[in-house]
C-alpha cells in the first residue's frame, strides 16, 4: 500500500519529487487515519483492518501480508511527517539523485515494515531500512564516518541476526502439532501454540534483536555515534523513525506473540531499560557536542519506550506508543535544528558557541521549543507520553516495579538538566565568536520543516486525547489477560 | 545392451555435443574465422541451455546402465542451473579468449572447460562410485590446465601445479574412503550400501567417511582443506577463477549431498551431522576471518567463497527435501552474485589490469556502473534485502532450523553472527568504492560488449531471482516430489 507508493515515486529523482512524494505520504496515512476512525467509529471491531494477504512463498507460507492498527497508523503518520521535514531539510545536498534514492528506500522499508503483519515480509523490509544508513552515513555524513557507519551498521545487523533466529523459531512453532506453519502474527497469536520453553528461549532473542535498535543499554554504542556522523535528514529519521522500529517490534513481535515468556523475563530487560534511561540522560549531561548531547537523550527517552512496554499494562504501554511519536517528532526536530545550525556556524561544540538567540532568533526560538517538548513542559507532547508512563508503571505495587519507577524519573529532572544547560549556554550568553554574527537566519525551506515538526508537537499537546483513543482502542483485551494474570 | 539407455543421458550427450563441434570448428576451420570460436562456443552453449529447459519440462525420473546412472526433475534443474552459470562464464570470457595471448589456444580452452562439466554432471548423476570417480577426474585434472592457461605468468603456473597436486591428492583420499566403504558394505552401488551396512557404526566406517567427507572437502574448499583455494584463485586467469568459484563448487556440494544421503544416510545423526557441524562452522568463521585481510580481491572473494561453501553446507546438514531445494535455490544465487563480481573484476583487469582493492577508491565517480553492478553482487552476497542473497540465506537457514534440535539453533547462530562479519568484509569494497576519496586509478572506460552482456544478466539475476518467487516455489516443488529422501525413515 504506502511501500508500494513509495517504490513508484523511484521514476524521478528531483527534490520535487521527493516533496511532492512525501506529501502524498502524508495525504494517504491522514486518509489511512480518518477511514481507519470511520471503521471503528461504524463498530468494526477486528484486530486489525486492511488486512490484505498475497502468497509469495507458498510452500513456506511466505505471504505479503498486511494490515494496519491504532498503532500502525501513529508509525505511519510520525514516518511520513519526518520524511516529510527531512526532505526539506536536505534541501541543498550534494548528489541529490543518490541521496534521495537511498533516503526513499530507507522509507520503503520503514512503511513496509509498520504495515506488515507477516513475520517474513517484516523482518525483510527491517533489513532495507537498514543498509541504506550505511551508505546515507558514509558518503554524506561528516566527522568520523567511517567509522560510525560500519559500527552502525553492523552493530544493528548483528541485533537483526539475534532475530532471525528467533523468527524462524517462531515459525516452527507458530501451531500447534500437525497444524499449518505460519508467519502471520496474527494467526500466530491465535493458535498460542508457542511452549513455554520455547518461549524462554525465543523471546530474548526477538528481544533482543529488536532492542538493539531500540538502543537498550549495552547495545546502545552505535546510537551517538552513527547519529553525530549522518547528516542532518539521516539523523532525523534514524532517531524519530527507525529506532521506533526497535519499540514496534518489541511490542509486535516479542510481547504478543510470547506473552508468557514476557510476563516471566520482563525484569531482566526491565533493568537493562532502566539503565538506559537514566545512564542515556546523565551521559548527555556530560557531552559537549550537539548532536551527542541529542543522541544521548534518544537514548534515554528510546530506553524510557521500552521500559514502559515492559511495564505490561494498558496505561504504560499506551505511553510508550505516545512516547515514540512524540521523541519522534521532538529529536527530529533537535536534529534538524542542529544540523542548520551546524551549516552556518560549522561548529557542534557548545563552548564555541553563544548568544546565537540574537544572531537567528528564529532557529533559537524552535530549538527552546524542542527543548522544552523534550523535558515534558505541559502543552507540549513529552510531557502527555512521560506522564501516561510514569501513572502506568507506578500501578504495579511491588518494589521493584517502584524503585524502578522513581529511578526513570530521575532522569525527567536530569534531562532538563542539559536541555536548559545547552539552552543557557547556545542560545543566551555572551556571543563566543565575531564570525557569527554574520550568520543568517533561517531560509523558507527550513521554516517549513521546523514548523510543520512544531506543529506536530503542540497538537499532540494540547491534543493527546485523539491519539489515546486511537491507541488505546487497539489494545486487545485478551493480550492482556495472557500477559498479567496477576492483574486482571 | 539397450542403447536406449543412451537416451537418459541427454544432458550429457548435449554437452559431449558442443564438446565436438567446438573441436570440428577450431579444427577445420580456416585461420582467420578462429576469432569467433568465442562467439560460436557461446551460441552453442546457448542452444544447448535453452533445449536443456526444454528437456527439464518434459523429465521424468529414470535410471539407466542398471542404476548406475539415474537422472530425475531435481537432477536436470541443477545441471540447468550450472548450465546457466556457465554460460554466463562464457559470455565474460569471450573478451579475454580473444585476446593476444590466447591467439592459438583458443578453442583448447572450451574444449577443456566443457569437458570439466561433462564431468560434473558425471558426478550428480552417479549412483555408483565407479562412475562418480570418472566424473570426479575429469572434472578436475582439465581445470589443472585451464588454471595454468596465462602462460605468461609466473603465478598462473604455480597456481596450476598447487591445483593438481591437491585435486590429485584428494582423490587419493576420496579413494582410500570409497575402499573402506566396499571393504565393509562390498558394493559400490549407493543403495546397495545404503542397505548392507549394519545401523551400528563401526570405526572403520567413521574412517571412511571422514575421508569422503575430506576428499570432497577439498573440491569444495572447506576448512581445513582450503589451503589451496587463495593461491589459485589468485593465480588463474579470472574466467577460470570464476569458473572453479561456482561451477565447480556447485557441482561438488550437490554431489557430497547426493553421496551423503543416498549411501550414508542412515548415519546421518550418529556420524557425519556431527563431521559436518565442526566443518560448517571452521569454514565459515575462518573463511570469514581471513577475508577481512585481504588486499587483492580475487583473493578476497577466495575466502567469501571459502565462507559461502559453509552456508551452502547448511542445506546438506539439513537432510530434508527444503534443505536440498535451499542449497540448489543457493548455489542458483551464488552463481549469479559471484558472477556479478567476477564480471567487474575482470572488466576492470582487462582494461587497466589493476586488481586490487585499493585500486577501486572512487570507482564509482569514474565508473558508476560497474561499481553499482558490484555494489549489487556484494549485497546479495551479504545478504542483504531485497536482493537475491537474502531470501537464498534465509531459506537455507530456515531449512536448517526445520532439523529442530538445540544443536542446530546453535550452528545456525553461528552462522548468523558470521554473517556480520561477512557484510563487515562485503562492505569494505562498497566503502572504497563510493565513500573513500577519489584519488582513483581507474580512468573511465567503457567495457566489451559481452562482458556488459554478462554483467546484465547477472545483475538481473540479482535483482529478480528473490523477488520473484515462482523460482523457489518450483524448485522446492520438485524437490519434495524427488525419490531422493523418500526412503529416509
Amino acid at each position: 500500500m504506502l511501500g508500494a507508493l513509495a517504490l513508484c515515486r523511484n521514476i524521478k529523482w528531483i527534490r520535487t519529487v521527493a516533496v511532492v512524494g512525501s506529501l502524498m505520504l502524508i495525504g494517504l496515512s491522514i486518509w489511512v487515519l480518518c477511514d481507519y476512525l470511520d471503521n471503528r467509529a461504524a463498530g468494526n471491531m477486528a484486530e486489525m483492518l486492511w488486512v490484505g494477504s498475497y502468497p509469495w512463498f507458498t510452500p513456506l507460507n511466505i505471504n505479503l501480508a498486511v494490515g494496519v492498527d491504532g498503532i500502525s497508523i501513529v508509525m505511519l503518520l510520525l514516518s511520513s511527517i519526518i520524511v516529510f521535514a527531512g526532505s526539506f531539510a536536505s534541501w541543498k545536498i550534494e548528489q541529490p539523485k543518490e541521496f534521495f534514492l537511498w533516503l526513499i528506500l530507507l522509507s520503503t522499508g520503514v512503511f513496509g515494515f509498520f504495515i506488515s503483519i507477516d513475520l517474513f515480509t517484516m523482518f525483510m523490509f527491517y533489513e532495507v531500512a537498514l543498509i541504506p544508513m550505511y551508505l546515507l552515513i558514509g558518503v554524506w555524513g561528516s566527522g568520523n564516518k567511517n567509522y560510525s557507519a560500519m559500527k552502525l551498521t553492523l552493530m544493528l545487523m548483528g541485533g537483526s541476526a539475534f532475530l532471525m533466529l528467533g523468527l524462524i523459531g517462531i515459525y516452527y512453532h507458530s501451531a500447534p502439532e500437525g497444524g499449518q506453519l505460519t508467519w502471520n502474527i496474527l494467526e500466530i497469536a491465535q493458535n498460542a501454540s508457542i511452549e513455554k520453553g520455547w518461549q524462554y528461549f525465543l523471546f530474548p532473542l526477538t528481544f533482543v534483536g529488536f532492542g538493539v535498535l531500540g538502543a537498550m543499554f549495552p547495545f546502545h554504542t552505535w546510537s551517538p555515534d552513527g547519529h553525530a556522523s549522518a547528516p542532518t535528514a539521516v539523523s532525523m529519521l534514524h532517531a524519530g523513525v527507525l529506532m521506533k522500529l526497535g519499540g514496534y517490534g518489541c511490542f509486535r513481535v516479542a510481547m504478543y506473540l510470547m506473552p508468557q515468556a514476557a510476563n516471566d523475563l520482563a525484569w531482566i530487560f526491565l533493568i537493562l531499560t532502566g539503565i538506559s534511561v537514566v545512564y542515556g540522560a546523565f551521559s548527555a549531561c556530560v557531552q559537549t557536542d550537539l548532536k551527542y548531547i541529542n543522541a544521548y537523550s534518544s537514548v534515554s527517552h528510546c530506553g524510557l519506550v521500552l521500559f514502559a512496554i515492559l511495564m505490561l499494562n494498558t496505561t504504560a504501554m499506551s505511553g510508550a506508543i505516545m512516547q515514540m511519536l512524540s521523541h519522534g517528532l521532538m529529536t527530529a526536530l533537535f536534529f534538524a535544528l542542529i544540523g542548520m545550525i551546524y551549516g552556518r556556524t560549522h561548529t557542534r561544540d557548545v563552548r564555541q558557541m553563544g548568544g546565537l538567540m540574537k544572531i537567528m532568533p528564529f532557529l533559537a526560538v524552535c530549538y527552546v521549543i524542542a527543548g522544552f517538548a523534550s523535558l515534558g513542559l505541559p502543552g507540549l507532547s513529552g510531557f502527555v507520553a512521560e506522564m501516561t508512563i510514569f501513572v502506568g508503571s507506578f500501578q504495579d505495587s511491588d518494589f521493584f516495579h517502584r524503585f524502578f519507577t522513581i529511578l526513570a524519573c530521575c532522569s525527567i529532572v536530569i534531562t532538563a538538566v542539559y536541555i536548559l544547560r545547552v539552552v543557557g549556554k547556545l542560545l543566551l550568553g555572551p556571543v563566543q565568536d565575531k564570525h557569527h554574527l554574520e550568520l543568517t537566519d533561517a531560509t523558507w525551506w527550513e521554516r517549513t520543516s521546523t514548523v510543520t515538526l512544531i506543529l506536530c508537537v503542540a497538537f499532540i499537546g494540547c491534543f493527546p486525547n485523539f491519539f489515546m483513543n486511537l491507541i488505546e482502542f487497539t489494545f486487545n483485551p485478551e493480550f492482556f489477560r495472557a500477559l498479567m494474570p496477576a492483574v486482571n | 545392451m539397450d542403447y536406449s539407455q543412451f537416451w537418459a543421458m541427454k544432458q550429457e550427450m548435449g554437452v559431449l555435443i558442443v564438446f565436438f563441434l567446438v573441436f570440428l570448428y577450431d579444427t577445420f576451420m580456416p585461420k582467420r574465422t578462429l576469432k569467433a570460436t568465442a562467439c560460436f562456443t557461446c551460441i552453442t552453449f546457448l542452444l544447448f541451455t535453452v533445449a536443456g529447459f526444454f528437456d527439464f519440462m518434459t523429465c521424468r525420473t529414470y535410471s539407466a546402465f542398471s542404476g548406475m546412472y539415474v537422472t530425475s526433475p531435481v537432477i536436470v534443474a541443477i545441471k540447468n542451473i550450472l548450465n546457466l552459470g556457465v554460460f554466463i562464464v562464457l559470455v565474460q570470457s569471450a573478451k579475454w579468449a580473444n585476446s593476444d595471448v590466447m591467439a592459438i589456444r583458443r578453442g583448447e580452452f572450451y574444449e577443456l572447460l566443457l569437458i570439466t562439466l561433462f564431468g560434473m554432471y558425471l558426478m550428480i548423476s552417479a549412483r555408483h562410485f565407479l562412475l562418480f570417480v570418472i566424473g570426479l577426474e575429469s572434472a578436475s585434472l582439465p581445470l589443472a590446465a585451464m588454471v595454468a592457461f596465462d602462460k605468461n605468468r609466473y603465478e598462473s603456473h604455480e597456481a596450476a601445479i598447487k591445483y593438481i597436486l591437491t585435486a590429485v591428492f584428494s582423490s587419493a583420499i576420496f579413494m582410500m574412503g570409497l575402499s573402506f566403504v566396499y571393504a565393509l558394505s562390498g558394493s559400490l552401488y549407493f543403495s546397495d550400501i545404503y542397505a548392507s551396512l549394519s545401523t551400528t557404526p563401526s570405526w572403520l566406517l567413521v574412517t571412511a567417511l571422514a575421508f569422503v567427507i575430506a576428499g570432497m572437502g577439498f573440491k569444495l574448499s572447506l576448512v581445513p582443506f582450503h589451503l589451496w583455494t587463495a593461491d589459485v584463485y589468485q593465480g588463474a586467469p579470472t574466467t577460470v577463477t570464476s569458473y572453479l568459484s561456482v561451477i565447480s563448487k556447485g557441482a561438488a556440494a550437490f554431489a557430497l549431498l547426493v553421496i551423503l544421503v543416498q549411501a550414508f544416510g542412515l548415519f546421518y545423526s550418529d556420524i557425519w551431522e556431527w563431521m559436518l557441524y565442526a566443518l560448517i562452522i571452521l569454514t565459515i568463521t575462518i573463511g570469514n576471518l581471513f577475508a577481512i585481510r585481504q588486499k587483492n580481491m580475487k583473493r578476497f572473494l577466495a575466502f567469501s567463497s571459502i565462507s559461502q561453501a559453509g552456508y551452502i553446507m547448511l542445506g546438506i546438514v539439513a537432510m530434508n527435501a527444503t534443505g536440498m531445494a535451499s542449497l540448489m535455490y543457493y548455489i542458483l544465487v551464488y552463481i549469479f552474485s559471484n558472477l556479478a563480481a567476477f564480471g567487474v573484476i575482470s572488466a576492470i583487469e582487462n582494461n587497466t589490469g589493476l586488481v586490487n582493492m585499493n585500486d577501486y577508491n572512487g570507482l564509482y565517480k569514474t565508473n558508476p556502473r560497474l561499481s553499482f553492478a558490484m555494489m549489487l553482487a556484494m549485497f546479495s552476497l551479504a545478504g542483504i534485502p531485497p536482493f537475491a542473497g537474502f531470501f537464498s540465506k534465509f531459506f537455507i537457514f530456515t531449512s536448517a532450523i526445520q532439523q529442530g534440535s538445540i544443536p542446530i539453533y546453535i550452528l545456525v547462530l553461528v552462522a548468523l553472527i558470521n554473517t556480520i562479519v561477512s557484510l563487515y568484509y562485503y562492505l569494505l569494497v562498497v566503502k572504497a568504492m563510493f565513500i573513500n576519496p577519489d584519488d582513483c586509478k581507474i580512468a573511465p572506460f567503457k567495457s566489451a560488449a559481452p562482458e556488459r552482456l554478462g554483467l546484465w544478466l547477472s545483475v538481473a539475476g540479482i535483482l529478480f531471482l528473490g523477488l520473484a518467487s515462482p523460482v523457489y516455489n518450483y524448485i522446492l516443488d520438485i524437490a519434495q516430489s524427488s525419490p531422493l529422501f523418500s526412503f529416509i525413515p
